[in-house]
């Protein structure tokens, strides 16, 4: 246990606290799962016209940048890995 | 002008009940006229962890139908006169209550007392809409720990939704050793999630264990939980009284094996 801590970055403290924030953006906004998925494909489709993309590995994720307090805008995080950048 | 508190938190098992027993009986000791409502019907507990289980005659179930009056119902505390307990029904189930029959009842108690003090039962169903509906002010409880403060954000949303127009938190069974190695959040990291007035911190004591095994709630006596709740009762009263620094508190033992857990 002493010794993992040793490597480990970062404190389960700071893990706990990262994901809470993630995780109560979206219940917050009231986010279906289906409405992502649904935000997901479309995404994917339209990227997909410019570029080769790996859809299946794709991510997106409500979140704030600014964090702190309730009430200010939240933004939509997608990362997208790119398989071929000319189609 | 008499003050309805609902003590909720949406996850169970985080400590509302030994907050309301304990909040209760700082502001009857204080004085002020208060009653406990035990609203979790089918899972009653303030009664035990009062140590008042064996006085039950009536219940608030037998108050709503009308099977007595309110005040054959309420059963006075061992210690303060000023404080009584309206115990929940172990036999009946939520649907027994309805909303509008709770803001009857306590209208007829905002009479003869100060605090109406709700311990609201656990989840976000009917039992919490019963709980929630004739109060005024929340006291929202929660431990420093992920699945406690992702329920009370959303006990926060709803209750925010309803207008409250108070709503304090209640940060539960710190461990400050924990804290000490980043392997707990701290205070000031909930509140900056739940962005909500804190009113109290209460550490991790085992002393809680000891008031609940003797049904005594431990508000006011020397321990470190005692201390705690006792600040949050005069903090409910609007005096300011500022947070107790029990880094300096903590126990020899957790200092000298603290020693050993420094990264």
């Amino acid at each position: 246990m002493e010794f993992a801590r040793i490597f480990r970055k970062k404190s389960s403290r700071e893990i706990a606290k990262d994901r809470l924030k993630i995780l109560l953006i979206s219940d917050r906004v009231n986010c279906s799962p289906e409405m992502m998925e649904m935000i997901k494909t479309d995404i994917a489709k339209v990227i997909s016209k410019y570029m080769k993309i790996d859809a299946q590995s794709m991510e997106i994720q409500i979140t704030k940048t600014g964090i702190k307090g309730r009430g200010k805008t939240p933004s939509l995080y997608a990362s997208i890995p790119i398989l071929d950048l000319n189609k | 002008m008499s003050e309805v508190i609902v003590v909720t938190s949406g996850k169970g098992g985080v400590g509302k009940t030994t907050t309301s027993a304990n909040v209760g009986t700082g502001l009857a000791a204080m004085g002020r006229k208060v009653v406990l409502i035990d609203t979790d019907i089918g899972l009653r507990n303030l009664d035990v962890v009062m140590g008042l289980e064996n006085r039950i005659v009536y219940n608030l179930v037998d108050v709503i139908e009308g099977k007595c009056r309110v005040k054959q119902a309420l059963i006075k505390d061992k210690r303060h006169p000023s404080l009584y307990l309206m115990p929940s029904a172990q036999t009946k189930d939520k649907s027994a209550v309805s909303p509008q029959q709770m803001v009857k009842m306590i209208q007829q108690l905002k009479e003869q007392f100060d605090y109406i003090i709700l311990d609201c039962p656990a989840g976000i169903e009917q039992g919490f809409q019963n709980a929630i509906a004739g109060a005024d002010r929340a006291l929202v409880v929660t431990t420093p720990e992920v699945s406690a403060i992702r329920d009370a954000d959303r006990i926060i949303g709803l209750l925010e939704a309803k207008e409250f127009k108070k709503i304090d938190l209640i940060i539960n069974r710190l461990r400050y050793d924990m804290v000490k190695r980043g392997e707990m959040m701290t205070a000031s990291d909930v509140v900056d999630i739940l962005a909500i007035p804190l009113i109290g911190i209460v550490p991790d004591d085992e002393n809680v264990v000891i008031a609940t095994n003797q049904g005594e709630p431990l508000v006011g006596n020397g321990t470190m939980a005692g201390r705690a709740y006792q600040n949050i009762c005069e903090r409910v009263l609007g005096k300011e009284i500022p947070f107790i620094d029990f880094e300096k508190t903590i126990s020899f033992w957790t200092r000298v094996t603290g020693i050993f857990h420094k990264n």
